[in-house]
């Protein structure tokens, strides 16, 4: 019998190479090579794509995402940066034959400096640690995504990501002042600082959101917020729709800026209860948590402001959270929702579009009825203050079609966002998952003109490649006629003939 | 070029920038007359400089080079505003005070109060302008939310959006906030309005020492009082002016000031800013300087400086402007050294031109200008948009 040698392709023979100067540089044990934990990593928070990586990095510390950039630059092997893999895009996906570089053992959260309201920490941190840390000093970290609870500042910072808070506090990019970023040849920067600006073009904030794009980063200063003299936090329950969404304009009409308004339709609503007996309204067709915060004096009268507006759209009944639990109930409900639709439907899909605020009720009716004529039920939790939905389409994998179905069901909702001058994502990113969209929302031109920021970090594409844009581009090209010196030829480095 | 209707002109001593008299002064109408003469200029080789109000070209240093002039001030749609979405689209050309003006009548404003009157968006973009409510309200970084550029090769591309959450793609916006067009040209924007607040509360207290407006201004900063500003006036080693505002519902304001009253240990209150609120320090004798720094070091950026320096200071947020007399300017490169440990930079607004071409404009710049210059060769490989102007002599 004879052995069937199978030739390693190009990609992996660099790719063992590789492995074993890594294991040099690293150390052995930092080093997945084992199919069976190779595959652990084939996903993030969107499970429905998956590869294996080629290799796992386990870095735990700076010198050693130095060191693993570097080498895949040199070797031309393309790295995928990861945190807790929450994300719900694909960001993290790993690149077969690539390097998957896992940041979550960077763990360091440096003192916090109550008097610049500063707090610098390694990308591997968890989003809720740090507001854990800030708050003895009566500070707090703004943005809170759902998964706050495990997801890591780099991931967020890749992400530029949200949570319910935004619509009064920002995004992630409004909370991060200064990061150490290797750049995807291996060398380091530093962006921003602790200052709050910075002589020069600011690449800290075209570096946050770029999805793993551009570099990783190292270390990252972050802006802390006081916390606010008072919270109060409301539940109105509402029999249609309609009222609900009317609510929100009209607060929002009336130049009040909540520090969250969140909505949640009656499948939404009975997923959560079904999972975490958050105990809404019962027969509300929506529900909205509304959460004020400042000075006590003002939470107070535009408090009051809010009960009236809801009253006048018909709602049927107000909750005001009386204690700290009962604030922490209402939130679980609507934190909970997506993992709750797992109890109502054998499979879901969670989108992230956004509207014109002004455009929702007659976003909920459309998609209501684009559901019905393909025979799916859409459960919809949402940002309602700042007009970011996230339908959940539920299906039955087991039924056949179904799961196509769904994702075209899906995907035409984000084109209606788009068509309605909304946006294909709000806080998820666009990962791997709506890299075809892109062109949806964007002209070839937009496109092209965002690539040339990426060829200017990383000019070999090494870096998560296959994210984001529809098409890669070969930097270097110009496109359209020049008449001007070739990049190359003014370099000295070549000649056209 | 090709024959167009283009508004076209011979550049004259009034149009210089920092003292360089333009060839030529075009004033496009639309968009696409911006990419035309973008295209053209290309093809023949000729550098291009966009310019709004003209009110801040003193920002960045002499250009190398103005062969064209784009005067942004016929760019001057109010494209969209949705009102119930708190959302403005308005072109380059539109001054802030003209838009603040048609967004009053909706209850409504762009929270950006940079002082320089006559400024169009496109320039308070490109500069990256602020005021002192910066304090409540963020900067341009934090307002802007879409923009659409023509790029030199007369490529028009828009990033971002109408909506305010919204992560698809790079945020090119960021990109050309304070890029003084070395990028591209900046034709329209799209911004995040706030509402108008109802009341305002001043308090003013009089400080015999400059460097108390550090401890107070903390105090403030660790409180859980929400000024949209708190400003400092002060002449170095000599004394200040601490002004605190705050902008909400009446029963907000006047407990709030009551409560800053109490906080500083005194102060006269009242519902009018000061004259000088706002403003930025100097005339025409002396160096201007932007310093940013990390908000606690307001201190010692005050003792950087030396003693009869007029000094206007967004005093939490760790941004100061500062009239250096002329006859200072050799101090220069020590004020830097000494605001540096508190991540302090200092960069030169406005200079007597005898000094403009002597002073170091932007100061040290880091460990990216290397990036940066990446970032210019991408979007200007033949370094045609306002050459000179940007850190690291691009």
């Amino acid at each position: 019998m004879t052995a069937r040698l199978t030739a390693p392709t190009p990609a992996a023979g660099r790719t063992a190479a590789l492995t074993r100067r890594l294991q040099e540089a690293v150390g052995v044990e930092r080093v997945l090579t084992d199919p069976a934990q190779l595959r652990t990593y084939e996903c993030d928070g969107l499970t429905n794509f998956r590869v294996t990586p080629g290799v796992v990095v386990l870095a735990e510390s700076r010198q050693h995402v130095i060191d693993t950039v570097r080498l895949c630059a040199e070797a031309g092997v393309p790295f995928v940066a990861r945190g807790s893999g929450t994300g719900l895009s694909g960001g993290a996906l790993p690149v077969s034959e690539g390097v998957l570089l896992v940041l979550s053992r960077l763990r360091a959260i440096g003192p916090v400096d109550p008097d610049n309201a500063r707090v610098v920490v390694e990308p591997g941190v968890i989003n809720l640690w740090v507001t854990r840390d800030a708050s003895p000093h009566n500070l707090a970290y703004a943005p809170d995504p759902s998964s706050q609870q495990v997801c890591t500042i780099g991931g967020n910072v890749a992400e530029n990501a949200g949570g319910a808070h935004c619509l009064k506090y920002g995004f992630t990019v409004n909370h991060v002042v200064g990061a150490e970023v290797v750049l995807p040849d291996g060398s380091v920067v530093n962006l921003g600082g602790t200052a709050p600006e910075h002589p020069g073009y600011d690449l800290l904030g075209t570096f946050i959101g770029s999805e793993g794009t551009l570099g990783v980063a190292t270390s990252l200063t972050l802006r802390l917020v006081q916390a606010p003299e008072a919270v109060q936090t409301m539940l109105v329950g509402f029999r249609s729709v309609e009222d609900a969404a009317g609510t929100v304009s009209d607060i929002i009409a009336a130049g009040i800026l909540p520090a969250a308004i969140e909505m949640m339709d009656a499948l939404a609503i009975e997923a959560a209860e079904a999972a975490v007996h958050c105990g809404y309204p019962a027969g509300a067709v929506a529900v909205l948590v509304i959460e004020l915060d400042g000075p006590e004096v003002e939470v107070d009268a535009q408090f009051a402001q809010v009960e009236q507006i809801a009253m006048a759209r018909s709602a049927f009944e107000t909750r005001i959270a009386q204690t700290d639990a009962e604030r922490a109930l209402m939130w679980k409900g609507r934190k909970s929702a997506f993992a709750a639709v797992g109890r109502i439907s054998p499979a879901y899909f969670v989108q992230d579009g956004v509207i014109p605020r002004t455009q929702l009720p007659q976003v909920l009716t459309e998609i209501g009825r684009m559901a019905a004529a393909v025979g799916l039920r859409v459960a919809n939790v949402f940002h309602a203050g700042d007009g970011n939905l996230h339908p959940l389409v539920l299906y039955d994998d087991a039924v056949d079609g179904q799961a196509h179905d769904a994702e075209e069901l899906a995907s035409e909702i984000l084109e209606l966002c788009v068509s309605l001058g909304g946006s294909i994502t709000g806080e998820h990113g666009v990962g791997a998952e709506k890299r075809m969209k892109m062109s949806v929302q964007f002209t070839a031109d937009d496109l092209d003109t965002m690539q040339r920021v990426r060829c200017a970090f990383d000019p070999d594409g090494i870096a998560n490649p296959g994210k984001i844009f529809p098409t890669p581009r070969l930097c270097g090209e110009r496109p359209g006629p020049r008449t001007g010196e070739h990049p190359i030829q003014a370099a000295g480095l070549g000649e056209v003939f | 070029m090709a024959a167009t209707s283009l508004d076209r002109r011979p550049g004259t001593g009034a149009d210089a920038v920092a003292g360089v008299v333009p060839g030529e002064v075009v004033r496009p109408s639309g968009v696409e007359e911006v990419a035309e003469v973008l295209r053209d200029t290309q093809r023949e080789g000729r550098t291009v400089l966009a310019a709004g109000g003209r009110t801040k070209t003193g920002w960045a240093p002499p250009p190398a080079s103005v062969d064209v002039l784009i005067d942004t001030t016929d760019l001057d749609r109010l494209v969209e505003h949705t009102a119930g979405d708190l959302v403005v689209v308005a072109e380059a050309g539109v001054r802030l005070s003209a838009l603040q003006q048609r967004l009053r009548a909706a209850g409504q404003w762009l929270a950006l109060d940079p002082p320089e009157p006559g400024a169009t968006v496109g320039g308070v973009v490109s500069a990256n302008a602020s005021g002192p409510r910066r304090l409540r309200y963020g900067t341009v970084r934090d307002l802007l939310i879409g923009i659409t550029v023509v790029l030199a090769d007369g490529t028009v591309a828009t990033a971002g959006g109408k909506v305010v959450k919204n992560v698809a793609g790079y945020d090119l916006g960021k990109l050309y906030t304070g890029a003084h067009g070395s990028l591209g040209v900046v034709v329209s924007t799209t911004w995040r309005l706030h509402p108008l607040p109802a009341a305002r509360r001043v308090v003013v207290l009089d400080l015999a020492d400059p460097l108390d407006a550090g401890p107070l201004a903390l105090a403030m900063a660790r409180s859980t009082l929400t000024p949209a500003a708190v400003e400092v006036h002060a002449t170095t080693g000599d004394s200040a002016v601490l002004v605190v505002v705050f902008e909400a519902i009446p029963e907000s304001v006047r407990g709030q000031a009551d409560a800053t009253v109490a906080l500083l240990g005194g102060g006269h209150q009242g519902d009018d800013l000061p004259a000088e609120f706002g403003q930025r320090p100097g005339g025409d004798g002396d160096i201007v300087l932007r310093l940013a720094f990390a908000p606690a070091a307001l201190p010692a950026v005050l003792r950087a400086l030396p003693d009869g320096t007029v000094v206007t200071a967004s005093a939490c947020t760790g941004v100061a402007y500062a009239a250096l007399a002329a006859d200072h300017a050799s101090l220069l490169p020590a004020i830097r050294t000494a605001v540096a440990p508190h991540d302090g930079t200092a960069v030169v607004l406005s200079a007597p031109s005898d000094l403009r071409c002597r002073l170091d404009h932007w100061g040290p710049v880091g460990n990216a200008l290397g990036l940066m210059r990446r970032v210019k060769d991408s979007f200007d490989p033949d370094g045609r948009l306002a050459p000179g102007r940007f850190v690291g002599g691009m």
